[in-house]
């Protein structure tokens, strides 16, 4: 199988997208003539003309709700945002429009729109480019919103996002768009709200999303070779719509969980899963639900601080330690 | 095209010989009179249950006194034209064909109401006759009515967007932003400024800095700009039509601001409506330049209808708005499992996505 990077496997679903429907739309800030700020969109506006790779002025919330209203009428835009942190000027956009006109019309109308970009701090770019707004998308009813954390999800869960007909918010991740996976030739679609095991374990359930996944699995690993216990490694992939039975099944296997998150701690993603594993596996439990977030305050720009603010593999070996 | 004034001197031009004028029937006339008169009739029908409680709860924005700019400005479009605008919906929603029922029965939070129930008085849709709401944060619209004109080009049809906002919403960033992007993509919309002079307790004057007018900002960013007097109906149809025929025929945008007044609140709950302008401005404007009162008097001088045949249409209108409200006090409240409906298409729609995964949370 062939090795590809992130970037570019999000390039490849991308174009594939645009080569099977004619509604598809890429927009955003330098995704065409430049190339992409990150060249995910690279060679895309060479190959597919100005109709289909829109460069947009630095202006989100005029052209995140140009692209809402647009999806309205059938078109099917693809939005990059150069960082999800970007996404706070268009937050009326999104949240209100994009998430709220289905419900306020009955159901009259729908959205079919990607917002997309990366949402990750560790790249020493200060606390307004670092959000991880996952969280306050997947609070907001009417959208969704997925993290892959491998190329081969980046692909699968963007062609799932772009023919969905809800709106859908990628959180991609600077860090890993270099990163390489196997992903195959053939074409294939991973559907939204499906988890996925990266590593069979029996004794306590590791529960991540986006890059976080990459730290429990170096957690894993550890606690495998050094310590002697069999993790297990769920990547979530999907936070809304959540593959809740995935969690249960994992953690009522091994009957012991932490939870992995680049979010803030409070109310954050993995907040919600602790919430959902003390409700329903309560009896199953053998210890307290643990998470690992990333230190609460805002992002550090310090080169030597920062990767210690994010969750550490180190960090996690020692949550789960208290616990086995 | 471009008038230098705010109050553009007009008065020796008769709108009613302009081209889209010129052709109009009598029975269009007549129709016209027709709708404005429902908007009036179904708000003040409205406001009776509204404040004798009970029946509506939130907000309730009136459009009353300026009825000439919706029914005007509708009146015009065809079968690729959008229209969408912000909370004060209901001129809209009626001029483009919603029913007294489906909207009165929304206002009352009904199952029958046209948005089911979930939107209330600001939001009022119908796809089905291009219009698309209803929004409730000030400009947060603008960018939609772009994206909706963004379509139309996209699909490479002849058609545009009427983006009605109010005075208010020229301030906000977004719609700045929307200008330029229309600028910049010859995207076919048309900004409707309706200027009815408050944003909410705050006079224009206190609130925008201008030149001359609003719409005259739109020059900054290279955007054709009008302002029509919304009293006159004919010179509403007039002014808007070139508009539509830029977006159409150019594939440009433009800003047309519509001078009007709105004789309530900002809403009803508006405490204040009448303390930020004085009693006699009200009165005035109801009495001297009221767009409803003012196109009877054009039809009957024009001897299309009589005082007589006026006051009928507007006492059967009445009626039909009582019956709105007959319908909707007779509507059942929507069941409580349909609080979620209408969240997800997929899910909706029992699509295999909207199968897939945990959509919502909690008990």
């Amino acid at each position: 199988m062939p090795l590809i990077t992130y970037r570019k496997a999000i390039n490849e679903a991308l174009a594939e997208e645009i080569i099977r429907d004619e509604n598809v739309v890429i927009i955003g800030e330098e995704v065409a003539q430049y190339n992409g700020a990150y060249k995910v969109t690279e060679g895309l506006w060479e190959r597919f003309g100005d109709k289909r790779v829109v460069d947009a002025p630095i202006s989100e919330a005029g052209f995140i709700g140009m692209g809402i209203g647009a999806s309205m009428l059938g078109i099917r835009p693809v939005m990059e945002l150069m960082f999800w942190s970007f996404a706070y000027v268009a937050w009326d956009q999104i949240i209100n429009n994009a998430g709220q006109c289905r419900y306020m019309s009955g159901g009259l109308l729908h959205c079919p729109i990607v917002i997309r970009g990366p949402a990750n701090g560790g790249t020493n770019v200060g606390a307004t480019h670092s959000h991880t707004p996952e969280n306050f998308i997947a609070n907001t009813p009417g959208l969704k919103v997925v993290s892959p954390a491998t190329a081969y999800d980046a692909k699968g869960l963007m062609k799932a996002a772009i023919r969905d007909n809800d709106p859908v918010c990628v959180m991609e991740n600077t860090v890993l768009y270099g990163e390489l996976w196997e992903v195959p030739d053939e074409e294939y679609v991973i559907p939204l709200g499906v988890a996925d095991i990266k590593r069979e374990g029996t004794d306590i359930s590791l529960i991540a999303h986006g890059r976080a996944v990459l730290t429990a699995l170096k957690a894993a690993e550890i606690l495998s070779t050094e310590h002697g216990i069999n993790a297990e490694v769920l990547d979530l992939r999907s936070i809304r719509p959540l593959d809740e039975e995935a969690i249960l099944r994992s953690v009522a296997k091994t009957h012991r969980a932490v939870l992995v998150d680049e979010n803030k701690p409070f109310c954050g993603v993995s907040a919600q899963i602790a919430a959902t594993i003390q409700e329903k596996l309560f009896d199953d439990l053998d210890a307290p639900v643990q998470r690992v977030c990333s230190l609460d305050a805002p992002a550090i720009y310090s080169p030597a601080l920062e990767p210690l603010q994010l969750p550490t593999a180190e960090r996690v070996v020692k949550k789960a330690l208290d616990i086995c | 095209m471009s008038v230098t004034k705010k109050k553009p001197s007009v008065e020796d031009v008769d709108y009613a010989k302009n081209a889209v004028n010129s052709r109009l029937s009598p029975e269009d006339k007549i129709r016209y009179l027709k709708d404005m008169f429902r908007i009036r009739r179904f708000e003040q029908t409205a406001l009776k249950y509204y404040t004798t409680g009970g029946s509506m709860g939130g907000f309730l924005h009136l459009y009353i006194g300026q009825e000439a700019v919706a029914v005007g400005t509708v009146s015009l479009l065809g079968e690729n034209d959008h229209v969408i605008t912000a909370y004060r919906d209901h001129g809209h929603a009626l001029a483009v064909g919603m029913s007294m029922n489906e909207c009165m029965a929304e206002l009352f939070g009904k199952a029958t109401g046209c948005s089911k129930g979930k939107g209330g008085s600001m939001h009022f849709f119908a796809p089905d006759k291009n219009y698309w709401g209803g929004h409730g944060i000030v400009a947060g619209q603008t960018p939609l009515g772009l994206g909706l004109a963004f379509a139309v080009k996209y699909k490479g049809l002849k058609g545009c967007c009427l983006c009605f906002m109010g005075d208010g919403a020229v301030n906000q960033g977004v719609y700045h932003e929307s200008l330029n992007l229309a600028a910049l993509w010859k995207l076919p919309v048309v900004y409707v400024i309706e200027n009815n002079q408050y944003s909410m307790g705050t006079s224009m004057e206190r609130s925008s800095a201008m030149k001359n007018c609003l719409a005259e900002r739109a020059e900054g960013y290279g955007i054709a700009w009008d302002v029509a007097n919304g009293e006159d109906f004919y010179e509403v149809r007039a002014r808007t039509a070139a508009a539509i025929k830029r977006a159409h025929e150019e594939s440009l945008p433009t800003v047309l601001e519509v001078d009007t007044y709105r004789y309530y609140g900002h809403s009803v709950a508006d405490a204040n409506a009448k303390k930020y302008r004085s009693a006699d401005e009200i009165e005035r404007f109801k009495t001297h330049h009221d767009p409803i009162r003012l196109w009877r008097k054009r039809l009957i001088d024009e001897g299309i209808i009589t005082d007589k045949e006026a006051d009928a249409m507007d006492a059967d209108v009445k009626l039909e708005a009582d019956a709105a409200a007959q319908f909707a006090l007779d509507s059942a409240n929507p069941e409580p499992e349909s609080i979620f409906d209408d969240v997800y298409w997929e899910v909706d729609n029992q699509t295999d996505a909207g199968k897939t995964g945990r959509h919502f949370f909690g008990d």
